[in-house]
């Protein structure tokens, strides 16, 4: 069964990325590590940081792709479940700092030190193991996201509603964020990371390492998404997306649909934060601000919303842009910038770059994929016997 | 004697007494208590201040947003800059009245708010004939444009004013304080509440008693059947959202006199705005009322508790909860107009 899934999920453009992505994986660390400094192909470490950034910034992309672009649920607090993860792995190198900080405190971190607490709270027990980190990194944002998502999907919270109190659900974790006695280092956040792993944090070879599994996250995620939106689970979502009365009434329980989908890319971009923060160095309440997440979902619209690839595309084009309208005299006009790429994209190109470039690229093989799709029919029909069986 | 007096310096007083003999003692317990009680029921009314206070400020930033979010369906995120706008128009009016003819300087909120209004209202205008008329019924979308709007809105002020804060001054009328029993009143927070309460009277007789009114209000129930009956209904929806755009440049005028004049000033209100308006329902100015006047008290109340980041942080959880017990706000439309 998972096979078929794969194979039939995996058409050439998503071959086609996946292999690229794996190929950016593996070249840049090896290029950055093997190749001599100053050589015309060596990255620096400083650039594989960055892409590493970007990537990650694709998987939180592709985690909003699947809820807004195949379930039609649009989320203002994706940075939250982002944060939340970045939260756990930053607890966890809070932990492995040990002795080293500035107050050489072998159990609390510095900023409880600061602040004259005598024992760990509660709620920091367990960071110390990786495992229990990792697992914390699926699990916070993935329960947050099920309370949530079970409270306003049962009660038929939807559109713009979901929108402005997922809006609200970021915005009050961000107050909560900035508290001192809240214990998760307040304004400043969580930083000055040593080890990960027992491999220095700031080391090329961690560096290269962390790079390569984000890249290696970012195709699970993407394998991930593409199994489920071209299962019959993701045509039910389709049909959510565009006419949830007439799914409910077919007889779909569409809350379920939606809550499992919510949960599920809650938990991706739990992951992508996750993978953020020690390529980053730093995890702060400012993440949890409204303006990132509504930055996140522009470039799903800039990539083009609906298509997978797109969104993660999107994610990098528009996050370069960024770093390179930022560091240059243009620094200033980035918010004009911004500001008109969304009003540009949303009126003229409301598919996106990908979508677009598929409604003018598609007619002109439509005769290729004609034959595709009687294939691909007639697969199904075989499965479909061998499953009557 | 003592007891009369019932403020926090006779409390000190009694309750410092000492050894004294058994009556004295007594009779000062009894006054302890009563003075206890009625401080208590000062500082409930000292919240109850607050809270209208807040609520007005929250009214008034909500009131536009009801109109374009309630009436029209459009999710205006640029309204903050709108209110923002505002405030920078009453600065730049009080400029040019403090260097050409400061013997006006009292007046210059007289002549700020009209001004507020052009200014939001012009700018509201193009943005629908620009950008909105071509969102209708895509709300996300219309978010999303919005919210690229207010960034640029932001940077263009930025730009012009620079970042950091103006000074917007208090006229003599709106500036000092009188003594209501136990609680202090400022003229300016005084001065918003009359002032949201009129602003909030004279659009609901607009929308009762003018023609324009009537039309947005056709427009609204149904399209379709108010464009057969011949009204030039986009010509209607721009004048709405210019309505509610000047609106929010009122606000800002108002606000200008109570918080700093910045570019931030909108993005520190939309969020709230939102609240409000969802809170009360949408659709419906006496929900937007109500519903600013509760989450104003309701803050207010809960900041001594809780503490004030612990209170907001409460009061959106709550409207998170709420929402799922009503997801259409307080005050619901009911009947074909919820599909609609």
């Amino acid at each position: 069964m998972t096979p078929h899934i794969l194979t039939r999920s995996l058409d050439r453009a998503a071959t086609a990325f996946v292999l690229l992505v794996a190929a950016v994986g593996v070249l840049i660390p090896l290029s950055n590590l093997l190749l001599p400094q100053g050589s015309m192909f060596q990255v620096p470490t400083y650039l594989v940081a960055l892409w590493g950034k970007y990537v990650c910034y694709a998987i939180l992309a592709l985690s909003i792709d699947l809820i807004w672009g195949y379930c039609g649920i649009l989320s203002l607090g994706h940075g939250a479940f982002f944060a939340l993860g970045g939260y756990a792995m930053g607890m966890y190198l809070m932990r492995q700092i040990g002795s080293r900080g500035v107050y050489g405190n072998p159990i609390l971190p510095d900023f409880m030190v600061f602040l004259n607490w005598d024992k760990l709270p509660w709620y920091w027990y367990g960071f110390d193991k990786f495992a229990f980190a990792a697992l914390m990194v699926l699990v916070v944002p993935g329960l947050l996201a099920f309370c949530f998502g079970w409270l306003a999907f049962r009660s038929r919270v939807t559109g713009v509603y979901l929108s402005i109190i997922t809006q609200a659900m970021t915005y009050a974790l961000l107050l909560a964020f900035f508290r001192n006695d809240f214990g998760f280092g307040g304004n400043n956040g969580l930083t000055d990371f040593k080890d990960i792993l027992g491999f220095n944090v700031q080391a090329e070879g961690t560096r290269a390492a962390l790079f390569l599994l984000s890249c290696l996250a970012l195709i699970i995620a993407f394998l991930i998404c593409r199994a489920i939106v071209s299962s019959k689970l993701g045509k039910v979502l389709i049909a959510v997306r565009d006419a949830e009365s007439r799914t409910r009434f077919l007889g779909y329980r569409v809350e379920s649909y939606k809550l499992f989908v919510f949960t599920l890319s809650a938990c991706m971009a739990g992951v992508a934060g996750a993978l953020y923060v020690p390529q980053v160095g730093i995890i702060n309440p400012s993440e949890f601000a409204p303006a990132n997440s509504i930055e996140a979902v522009i470039w799903v619209a800039v990539g083009g919303r609906g298509t997978l690839i797109g969104a993660a595309l999107g994610a990098v084009v528009v996050n370069y842009a960024k770093t390179f309208f930022t560091s240059g005299p243009l620094a200033p006009y980035w918010l004009f910038m911004l500001g008109a790429l969304f009003i540009l994209v949303t009126l003229l190109l409301p598919k996106g770059i990908v979508g677009t470039f598929n409604s003018w690229w598609e007619p002109r093989r439509s005769t290729g994929i004609a034959a595709d799709e009687a294939s691909a029919a007639r697969e199904d029909g075989i499965s479909a016997a061998k499953m009557a069986e | 004697m003592v007891k009369a007096r019932g403020d926090q310096e006779a409390l000190a007083l009694l309750t410092g007494l000492g050894d004294q003999p058994p009556l004295v003692t007594k009779a000062a317990a009894s006054a302890v208590s009563s003075i206890q009680s009625n401080l208590a029921m000062w500082s409930m009314v000292q919240n109850a201040w607050y809270g209208l206070s807040l609520g007005s400020v929250l009214l008034l930033a909500a009131i536009g947003l009801a109109i374009t979010f309630g009436v029209m369906g459009v999710i205006n995120m640029a309204h903050g800059e709108m209110v923002m706008l505002g405030a920078y128009t009453t600065f730049v009016v009080q400029e040019v009245i403090r260097t050409r003819y400061p013997a006006l300087f009292d007046y210059s909120l007289l002549i700020a708010v009209p001004l507020a209004f052009l200014v939001a209202g012009f700018i509201g205008v193009l943005i629908e004939r620009t950008i909105i008329r071509f969102l209708y019924g895509r709300p996300l979308e219309t978010l999303l444009a919005t919210w690229g709007l207010s960034l640029v809105l932001q940077q263009a002020v930025r730009t012009a004013f620079g970042p950091t804060n103006r000074e917007v001054g208090n006229p003599s009328w709106m500036s000092g304080a009188f003594e209501l029993g136990q609680i202090t009143i400022t003229y300016n927070r005084l001065w918003i509440l009359c002032f949201t309460l009129a602003v909030f009277a004279i659009l609901l007789a607009m929308l009762r008693y003018t023609a324009l009114g009537l039309e947005m209000r056709a427009v609204t129930q149904n399209r379709r059947m108010a464009a057969s009956m011949g009204i030039a209904t986009s010509r209607v929806d721009a004048l709405t959202f210019g309505l509610g755009s000047g609106i929010a440049g009122i606000a800002g005028v108002a606000l200008s006199q109570i918080d700093n004049v910045s570019p931030n000033l909108g993005q520190s209100y939309i969020i709230d705005s939102f609240m409000v308006v969802v809170f009360g329902g949408v659709g419906n100015l006496w929900g937007t009322l109500v519903g600013a006047f509760t989450l104003g008290i309701a803050n207010k109340f809960l900041e001594p508790v809780a503490g004030a980041v612990l209170g907001k942080i409460a009061i959106l959880v709550l409207i998170i909860l709420f929402i799922q017990k009503r997801p259409r706000g307080l005050f619901a439309l009911k009947g074909r107009a919820v599909e609609a």
